[in-house]
């Protein structure tokens, strides 16, 4: 790919901002490096001193808690040192522009940014501007893209599923404003997921979401036939100006995710949902909560893929500049 | 030189039969290091399961080489606390696997003791680190580089380094 900023000019992988373009071979390696690192999670010990001297920042300009808190705990287990910006508290309200933030916490070391930002870009934008021996993480940019998030899930997939080949994946809700869905959707498409499906209410589905080689569903139980894998999204009530939405409650009745939806779906289907979720509005407590759930188990494996993410990254990097 | 792998891995049997009575727990790292461990553990008959450690996480190198893309999970299958572990590798050169694999085992727990068993020593060695058990010894040139190749047969190849 002409221009791609993510890999460097021998191949190594120096920022990790997207899921679009990523190969199956590069995404499979990162799953597999994964694997070791649940081992590490198990032991008495959760600790490897791999990322031991190196600095990351988590610079969060949007809220979060399981991506900071994993990410956070992802480092420390790498040994790394870990701080956390959040926008409340940073220079930004002062006026400070992104990138002056970001060049003062470069003259304090840093190693590794992990950004979250409303805005689509400001990883990249960020990716650009930083010296050689400095990585980013794009923890969430916008409605672009949250390939972190996109990876656990590929992880989780695997785990229960094995064979990407022969599964179809059903992502179900707010498609139009989720990152999580286009990174998950170019994720699968790598990875050769037999039929990716995308279901939700024509004002929340993209136009022409079928070029992401997708097929549209605008009906909850026609989508779910036969799925082995349900992506539930959260209604991203803070992201609509403008009621896409005619209210939770009928929301719930066409799209919510109730035991009698689910059998729809094959019956060793698994329900997977990237959090938080509006219990009683995209899902059912008793789906959340039940057999086939593995929620939680995403957010188990979120640890050890960003784990694989920040190794793959921090290793082999070009040295710092010496200050003269 | 030719190497009798059978000799050498009966030489370890031997070595390790003193141990038996602690009934030592065998560690073989991976990935050499485990085909050995797998010969010896069935040879001596043990009960006690098989344990194997990669050591990727722990090397010295990571941040000259980065992460080796072709990482495997470690497997102890039991606590190794208050146990006699022997860790097994393939070839003894350098030490630093060695200390890699000491220090990811005291993130498992805190053993009675740790021996070392290698299939091949040879010299070049980088630190304070040597064998208790030792199949054969190889005397090489700076520039070789001997390799187990396996799992079966095991077979020994010595090449030129290349970096």
């Amino acid at each position: 790919m002409i221009g791609d900023i993510q890999v460097d000019a021998q191949g190594r992988r120096r920022h990790f901002l997207s899921t679009e373009g990523m190969s199956a071979d590069t995404i499979l390696g990162i799953l597999d490096t994964a694997e070791s690192f649940i081992s590490v999670g198990e032991r008495e010990i959760k600790k490897v001193p791999l990322l031991r001297g190196k600095t990351i920042v988590n610079l969060f300009f949007e809220a979060s808690t399981r991506t900071r808190t994993t990410f956070e705990i992802a480092g420390k287990r790498l040994s790394a040192d870990i701080i956390n910006i959040n926008t409340s508290v940073s220079a930004t309200q002062k006026g400070e522009s992104l990138l002056d933030t970001v060049r003062n916490l470069e003259a304090m070391h840093t190693d590794l940014f992990v950004v979250r930002h409303p805005l689509s870009g400001a990883a990249d934008l960020i990716a650009r501007s930083v010296p050689d021996h400095v990585h980013v993480v794009n923890a969430g940019d916008g409605r672009h893209a949250h390939p972190t998030q996109g990876l656990l899930d590929m992880f989780t997939i695997r785990r229960y599923k094995n064979d990407f080949a022969r599964l179809k994946v059903a992502i179900v809700g707010d498609i139009l404003h989720s990152r999580v869905a286009r990174s998950q959707i170019h994720a699968l498409t790598a990875l050769g997921t037999q039929e990716v499906r995308v279901i939700g209410p024509r004002s929340l589905l993209p136009a022409a979401i079928e070029r992401l080689g997708v097929r549209a569903f605008t009906d909850l139980d026609e989508g779910l036939h036969g799925a082995d894998v349900i992506i539930m999204l959260r209604l991203q009530t803070e992201r609509m100006n403008s009621a896409l939405i005619p209210g939770a409650r009928e929301y719930f009745d066409l799209y919510g995710l109730t035991p009698r939806r689910l059998r729809q779906a094959r019956p060793d289907a698994i329900v997977m949902h990237p959090g938080p979720m509006n219990r009683g509005i995209e899902i059912d407590s008793s789906v959340a909560d039940g057999p086939q759930s593995v929620i939680l188990p995403q957010v188990t494996n979120g640890i050890a893929v960003r784990m694989a993410i920040l190794a793959r990254l921090a290793g082999a990097t070009a040295s710092e500049p010496k200050t003269p | 030189m030719t190497v009798d792998i059978e000799e050498a891995l009966a030489r370890m049997t031997d070595g390790l039969r003193a141990l038996a009575a602690r009934r030592p727990l065998l560690i073989g790292v991976l990935t050499g290091g485990a085909w050995v461990a797998e010969r010896l553990h069935s040879r001596l008959a043990l009960s006690e399961p098989l344990g194997n450690l990669d050591i990727s996480f722990y090397r010295d190198d990571f941040s000259r080489v980065g992460m080796n893309p072709q990482v495997k999970p470690s497997h102890l299958p039991i606590g190794i606390d208050g146990r006699h572990v022997v860790l097994i590798d393939d070839v003894l050169h350098t030490g630093r696997t060695v200390r890699a694999a000491l220090n990811e085992l005291f993130d498992y727990g805190r053993p009675a003791s740790i021996a070392l068993a290698v299939l091949i020593e040879r010299d070049g060695r980088e630190l304070p680190i040597q064998p208790d058990i030792v199949g054969v010894r190889m005397r090489l040139a700076a520039h070789e580089h001997v390799k187990l190749t396996g799992p079966d047969p095991l077979g020994i190849k010595i090449m030129e380094k290349t970096d």
